[in-house]
């Protein structure tokens, strides 16, 4: 195909008109400037000298502001307040940020109404360097590559190039950090094990099924995991406690519930879960991990703050809205010989988010 | 030294009158005396009690039949209404006077129309109504009373204290209300209300009861103790100054960006203007 019968051509009609322009026929007429009056203030003394007045004034201000800054920073009280603002912070803010807006209010101000008036036109240069410059940086580079002798010691250059090349490999090596996949169960498996008492959070008391009211939710933790403060009893729990409790919670964490027998439809094989109506899930949305306990005891919806995930709890943990696409595990729960609320076992689903090796 | 201190002939009497065949009689009588003197001197305070009591329950029960019956039914047993068998009214039977204080007591009930969730609304009847209204629905069933002074008086609490509420405060409560009690959203068009200004008494009934969708937070697993630091904790919060200025109602970097973007662009656009404009000029016409 030859450039003369290329399609394109027919879209280029303007050349015509770029080639001898014709600005009656612009849409939008050139405006060129508009007539430029003299200001007020260079017609009338006066007003000349109310403007120097008001930037004087402005700048003598924020003299002020200033100053007032420097004494407020030692003589403004930390714990006071004024208009629920803490006084120390609200007046250092106000004084620097008066200060500031001060002058750059006058110096607009001055500019606007004394300082010389008058259009210019200052035409755009080249981008470009010149000839001359650009002739001097080429011969420079080459200079410099003849001096270094860059062309003919080829084992300096080479070995230097092979020092630099390397320097990409450490950036590579450690991308290994992203791994190594966990070879353990630690992420399908959490610390509940059959027998284990489901405890309330922060308190660490453990919780008898009737402490639990219709309509109830209750932040649980495992035993393992919550100090009670009574060393006697944290050691009886085993509790715990650093680095390796921290990971835990982060997967162990549950909510109790409560719901009338008759309202709940539990899924094939889950009947006999609850206690009484107790149900208890997972905490941490399947989606991306975020602990959720917002829970509303008449819709039995519990909702992720994060991105709307809802999980229906009367219904296995069901997903109803959001992001989320695997229900929330369930805990078998069991009653001990005590009569307080224990797990079953571990979690059978996964807890927390998905991730390519679920399957 | 012996010196006797009932003659014998006395003694020698009384002997002989515990044999007499009314003797028991008499004991008899004058034990029943006793005791009945005893129970006049109690008696008549619980009576009084007891009538007071009932009077706040009738009271309170005519109070109901006019204000309350339309939707909870004459008794307090509730209306089901519709095809579906929804509450129209739920019963309140067991409620407890907690419920009616929170409910009635922050103007929630009555309501004026049927939405997503009860509105706050200005309270309609005065603390003597309201705590007749609670006295005949507490009447009905037993359930959660109003709290104890003891547990809503937040004065003189420990800092030990009032780190724990925040604890339990992060844990149960902020997942709704935020995590400086400045409310949120729920699904179809209800929302967690704000806890600025709420009475701590108010808070407590409201973590007893659990009302409309909120999970009930009983007494057996959050004690009053750690209810009382949670209204500690939350008044605390409440009366921080704001160290780092507008606090914009404490809802985080959405409500923050719209005030920045909103305030903030139109500060600049104006200062561009006015910066960039010629100003008034004699003899010209501005184009």
């Amino acid at each position: 195909m030859s450039d003369e019968d290329r399609p394109g051509d027919e879209l280029e009609p303007r050349d015509e008109h770029e080639a001898e322009p014709e600005p009656e026929q612009e849409p939008v007429p050139d405006p060129g400037f508009h007539e430029h009056g003299p200001r007020p203030t260079d017609l009338d003394p006066a007003l000349e000298l109310r403007a120097e007045r008001q930037v004087s004034g402005m700048f003598g201000l924020a003299t002020l502001l200033g100053l007032g800054f420097c004494v407020a920073y030692f003589a403004v009280p930390e714990d006071k307040t004024i208009l629920g603002f803490n006084a120390l912070n609200f007046t250092l803010g106000m004084t620097l940020g008066g200060s500031l807006l001060l002058i750059g209010m006058g110096a607009v101000q001055w500019a606007k109404r004394l300082m010389i008036d008058d259009d210019i036109i200052e035409a755009r240069h080249a981008v470009a360097s010149s000839e001359e410059n650009r002739a001097e940086a080429l011969e420079i580079v080459t200079a410099g590559a003849a001096e270094s002798g860059l062309g003919r010691r080829t084992m300096i250059r080479n070995s230097m190039l092979g020092a630099l090349g390397v320097l990409g490999l450490p950036a590579i090596v450690v991308l290994r950090d992203l791994g190594p996949l966990p070879t353990d169960e630690s992420l399908r498996t959490t610390v509940w094990t059959k027998g284990m008492r489901v405890v309330n959070d922060v308190a660490g008391t453990p919780i008898r099924p009737e402490d639990i009211e219709l309509g109830q939710l209750v932040n649980g933790e495992p035993s393992v995991l919550v100090s009670t403060g009574d060393e006697a009893v944290d050691e009886e729990n085993h509790v715990i406690e650093g680095i390796e409790q921290l990971n835990a919670k982060a997967k162990a964490a549950v909510i109790l519930v409560r719901m009338r027998p008759d309202e709940v439809t539990p899924p094939k094989g889950r009947e006999d879960w609850g206690v009484d109506g107790i149900l208890c899930f997972s905490k941490i949305c399947t989606h991306v991990g975020c602990p959720i306990s917002l829970w509303e005891q008449q819709t039995h919806n519990v909702l992720c703050p994060c991105h709307q995930s809802t999980f229906d709890l009367a219904d296995g943990g069901k997903v109803t809205f959001g992001p989320a696409h695997r229900p929330l595990p369930q805990l078998q729960l069991g009653v001990d010989d005590e009569g307080y609320l224990i797990a079953m076992g571990d979690f059978e689903d996964q807890v927390g988010p998905s991730f390519p090796e679920l399957g | 030294m012996h010196i006797p201190l009932i003659r014998r002939g006395t003694l020698r009497r009384v002997s002989a009158w515990r044999r007499h065949r009314l003797a028991g009689a008499a004991v008899v009588l004058v034990a029943l005396t006793a005791v009945g003197g005893a129970y006049a001197m109690v008696a008549p305070n619980s009576a009084e009690a007891d009538n007071s009591q009932s009077d706040l329950v009738d009271k309170g029960h005519k109070l109901f039949l006019v204000g309350c019956s339309s939707c909870h039914g004459l008794n307090g047993e509730g209306v089901l209404a519709g095809n579906d068998e929804q509450n129209y009214g739920p019963s309140l039977i067991g409620v407890g006077a907690a419920a009616v204080d929170f409910q009635v007591g922050t103007g929630r009930m009555p309501l004026a129309q049927p939405g997503p969730q009860a509105a706050q609304k200005k309270v309609v009847y005065t603390d003597e109504e309201i705590e007749a209204l609670a006295a005949y629905v507490a009447s009905l069933a037993p359930g959660p009373a109003i709290p104890a002074e003891q547990y809503t008086d937040i004065s003189g609490i420990s800092q030990e204290d009032l780190t724990r509420g925040g604890e339990f405060f992060r844990t149960n409560c902020t997942a709704c209300h935020n995590s400086v009690g400045a409310g949120g959203a729920l699904p179809s068009g209800r929302f967690a209300p704000s806890l600025d200004g709420v009475e701590a008494k108010h808070i407590y009934e409201a973590m007893l009861t659990g009302p409309q969708q909120m999970p009930v937070f009983s007494d057996a697993v959050i004690t009053p103790e750690d209810k009382r630091s949670i209204i500690a904790y939350i008044k605390s919060v409440q009366e921080q100054p704001d160290h780092g200025g507008f606090s914009l109602g404490g809802f985080g970097p959405v409500g923050e960006g719209v005030v920045v973007f909103v305030v903030g662009m139109a500060a600049l656009i104006g200062a561009a203007i006015w910066i960039t404009s010629s100003g008034v000029r004699v003899g010209s016409k501005r184009e």
